[in-house]
């Protein structure tokens, strides 16, 4: 397998084009940190945005930056904390689950949608792109949004292309809008909660007019809820929430150091890391509905999990044997109006198994047609999300 | 007298208005079927009023199966469809064509659940924005989003133009707000997108239908997401010499690292028609205003405030008046909101939307006065700061025809320089019929036809919504 590395937009158009001569489909690649995500592409070449990266520009006082994409994170958040600014979704970093070397790439965080816990209050990575430069399957550079938060002009191909995983272009430039870093943070901390009692205490802490910017629960650990702001207001809502709290239990300051790496470890779900030959389900939920289906899948299979988004996030890991329990956990995701992605799983199951929530056949038929509409001879990242798209 | 084309309408289409008519009655009740002259013409304009089109008939369905339904039967006979909400566009995103039906939402007001542990709401497309919001504000929730025409716009309305409002600043406009839609197809396909969960995995069909201004399918329910509401909102009133100091002081407050729930801008025009209208008690001795709302418990919103002053002084701020009270509060917004109704009390207006980086507001504003200067017009200013959409008011009288082609040549000029300034055509009011030929100001012909394949995909025969957002040359079907 030959590797691709276009320096410029116009030199990876060039090669998308050749590509489509040669009806030789390609892989696109960033850092390869999440190289295990969707299902696996059979293409002819690797085509890696290595050589497309850079920041074009970072305006502080606009609250935006736009960069290539093959830009790493690392180098996007070294340039935003220098004026205390962050990426408000928290992008996971997915070196922890797979076990993989390398840099991720602000590019795949758009492409792939990777928001963290702090996506209950500042959107998701989706939420926060606002423009984005991409090559299509026909080889024609297409931009779409801006470097502007409101922006309504013609359909909305920022969006698609978030989450889209490269199926439909090759990204090459993103632009997200950014907020300014809280001045502090601090988290409130129940332990040894059972699962139904710590989704209420996180609903609770939601449901409140305190700005709760991290819910989540670890079984057999810590639920924990997390306030960022001025240190004044934090001590003043966190005094609020406890009172609000106290049913479900005590609520406490975690230390400072610890309440970082709890955040840091739900973010990159480390729990469940390991082993990292057991399959590991990303189920979104609406939040009160998380317990009922993790009871409901580990009646039926080996299972540990744990919780973000207030219980509408569910991380859970089960042995990948077998369909890697894709019946129970879609029968059980779906009893619940969610979804479920299989985020990890060996390449044999997740060429067997749907990875990504089936669509419903007009949904299918929609998502063909677009496929279609971009990328006509399915040159880029063919089947990475469903087969035969 | 009209300066925006339209395409010519298909002749043969007319001719079978009274077989239409009759496949449409077969459909639907008699009181959900407009055909009457006088009547239907209540439908044949929206917010851009310069521009009116009659209608074949006005269907106006109760349920999504309804709406499935008259979509199929346009589907299979070859009729235009329109999708209406309350008419509010200022794009002239609901002015139907005379080949075409009007499909209006306006019957379809029903709330389906409300789930607070789960801060969702179901509701059907013809609900109000602000029906929304009051169905739970007693609870103390909210829906985020609040265009001017809250009271009268409906959230199908929104989300098929993506709107935004002054709370916007905070919160993000309707598309970060929509959980989920049930839009019915051209062929009458009934599609679910999203749900009651966060961030469906597969393509972002959500993301593209909302914004795509009644194009893609007709939506018929949202689920959106409520917020609880802050202990408490102030708006505060900040007066200052000119509008290149207030324009710098909006910078300086987002760029120290505060971002207030809203920060609205007005000029001296703008502050003199909505004083007179609301008598809200806005400094009429200052060249600009700003209107920053901050939230939560007093303590906190003082000490956020204090940051504001401070940072406001520095840039020669003149007055600074706080609300004292939720009447007062009611009023300062009451006066933003009919920002756009009491300019009308004085003069015919067209509004534009443009949004461009908040470093180039100064330039831009200066650059406004200047083009409307040079059409002899006059213009009034008021618009979401913090996040660069400018809302111009270019008056006119609508009864002169020439003083109505300068006008929209002035507006054209206008949303130029916002991209010439990093910016775009539209903030929150979409691109209607109104900015359909100046796409190619901001988008190249691949991108044109990169959206119009995509369209393809929903509606390869360009029944929905046909006359709208992209320019009537080159168009591409499926």
């Amino acid at each position: 397998m030959s590797l691709l590395s276009p320096a410029t937009e116009s030199e990876a158009a060039d090669m998308v084009r050749a590509a489509r001569a040669a009806r030789a489909p390609l892989e696109i690649r960033g850092g390869g940190t999440r190289a295990g995500l969707g299902r696996p592409v059979q293409a002819e070449s690797v085509l890696s945005t290595r050589a497309l990266a850079g920041i074009v520009f970072h305006e502080p006082a606009e609250l935006v930056i736009r960069a290539r994409a093959g830009t790493p994170m690392s180098e996007i958040e070294a340039a935003l904390d220098a004026h205390n600014q962050f990426l408000p979704f928290e992008p996971m970093d997915h070196r922890a689950i797979y076990g993989a070397q390398g840099e991720p790439t602000i590019g795949a965080v758009a492409a792939c949608n990777i928001s963290g816990p702090r996506r209950i209050i500042g959107g998701a990575a989706r939420d926060a792109l606002i423009g984005v430069r991409f090559v299509n399957g026909l080889g024609a550079p297409i931009q779409s949004g801006g470097r502007v938060m409101k922006n309504v002009t013609g359909l909305d191909l920022v969006k698609l292309s978030a989450g889209a995983h490269g199926v439909l272009g090759l990204v090459t430039e993103v632009t997200f809008k950014l907020q300014p870093k809280p001045k502090s943070q601090r988290t409130l901390a129940l332990r040894r909660l059972d699962d139904a009692t710590a989704i209420a205490a996180l609903t609770a802490g939601l449901g409140s007019p305190f700005s709760v910017t991290g819910a989540a629960h670890v079984p057999g650990g810590v639920t924990g809820l997390r306030l960022e702001g001025f240190p004044e207001s934090l001590d003043y809502r966190g005094a609020r929430l406890k009172a609000l709290l106290a049913p479900q239990g005590e609520a406490v300051w975690m230390a400072e150091d610890e309440a970082r790496s709890f955040w840091r470890d739900i973010r990159d779900v480390r729990p469940l890391a390991e082993p990292r030959d057991a399959a590991l389900w990303r189920i979104s939920v609406p939040p009160t509905r998380g317990p009922g289906v993790a009871a409901a899948i580990a009646a039926a299979r080996d299972a540990r999990w744990l919780y973000d988004w207030g219980g509408g996030l569910i991380w859970l890991a089960t042995p990948d044997t077998g369909d890697a329990g894709a019946a129970i956990v879609r029968a059980a995701t779906r009893a619940a109006r969610g979804y479920a992605t299989l985020t990890r799983a060996g390449e044999a199951t997740r060429n067997s198994v749907a990875v990504f929530e089936p669509p419903s056949d007009a949904e299918m038929k929609l998502t063909a047609g677009i496929k279609a509409s971009v990328d006509p001879d399915r040159i880029l990242n063919p089947g990475r999300m469903h087969a035969g798209v | 007298m009209s300066g925006i084309a339209f395409p010519e309408p298909d002749a043969s289409v007319i001719a079978r208005r009274d077989d239409i008519v009759a496949g449409l009655a077969a459909i639907l009740p008699a009181e959900c079927l407009v055909t009457a002259d006088d009547e239907r013409r209540a439908y044949e304009t929206d917010a851009l009023t310069a521009y009116r089109r009659l209608p074949l008939a006005v269907a106006l369905p109760r349920t999504t199966e309804e709406v499935s339904d008259v979509l199929r039967y346009c589907h299979e006979h070859g009729v235009n469809v329109v999708a209406r909400g309350a008419g509010t566009s200022l794009s002239g995103g609901a002015i139907p064509q005379e080949d075409a039906i009007v499909l209006g939402l306006s019957k379809m007001t029903k709330i389906l659940g409300i789930d607070y542990a789960n801060r969702t709401m179901r509701v059907q497309a013809g609900v109000t924005n602000l029906g929304i919001s009051a169905a739970v504000a007693a609870d103390g929730y909210f829906y985020a989003p609040d265009p001017s025409s809250q009271l009268a716009c409906t959230i199908g309305g929104n989300i098929g133009m993506n709107s935004g409002g002054p709370h916007c600043l905070k919160y993000g406009v309707t598309t970060n707000n929509i959980l989920g839609v049930k839009m019915a197809l051209i062929d009458g396909t009934v599609v679910e997108f999203g749900g009651p969960a966060l961030d469906a995995p597969g393509l972002d069909l959500l993301g593209l239908t909302i914004g795509s201004e009644g194009q893609l399918g007709v939506v018929t329910e949202a689920t959106v997401r409520l917020l609880r509401m802050a202990e408490g909102a102030r708006p505060v009133l900040f007066g200052f010499p000119s509008s290149e100091a207030a324009g710098a002081c909006v910078a300086a407050v987002i760029g120290a690292g505060i971002i207030p729930v809203a920060i609205e801008f007005m000029d001296k025009p703008a502050i003199e028609i909505c004083e007179a209208f609301a008598k809200a008690g806005y400094p009429l001795d200052v060249e600009a205003l700003l209107i920053i709302e901050v939230e939560g418990s007093d303590e906190e919103m003082d000490a956020e405030l204090g940051r504001i002053v401070e940072i406001a002084k520095r840039h020669g701020v003149t007055t600074v008046r706080e609300s004292k009270s939720a009447t007062e509060t009611a009023l300062i917004w009451k006066g933003r909101k009919s920002a756009f109704g009491a300019t009308g009390r004085i003069a015919d207006y067209i509004c534009m939307d443009g949004t461009v980086p908040t470093g180039q507001l100064p330039f831009v504003l200066k650059g406004t006065a200047e083009i409307v200067a040079r059409y002899g017009l006059r213009v009034a200013n008021v618009f979401h700061a913090g996040d660069g959409n400018m809302h111009p008011l270019i008056l006119y009288n609508c009864n002169d025809p020439i003083e109505q082609d300068k006008a929209e040549r002035a507006g054209e000029d206008i949303l130029k320089l916002c991209v010439k300034a990093g910016g775009c055509l539209t903030g929150e009011h979409g691109v209607g019929i109104e900015k359909r030929e100046l796409m190619l100001h901001q988008f190249s012909q691949a991108d044109l036809d990169q959206q119009m394949r995509i369209r393809a995909a929903f509606d390869p025969a360009w029944r929905l919504n046909p006359a709208k957002v992209f320019p009537l040359e080159n168009r591409i079907a499926a």
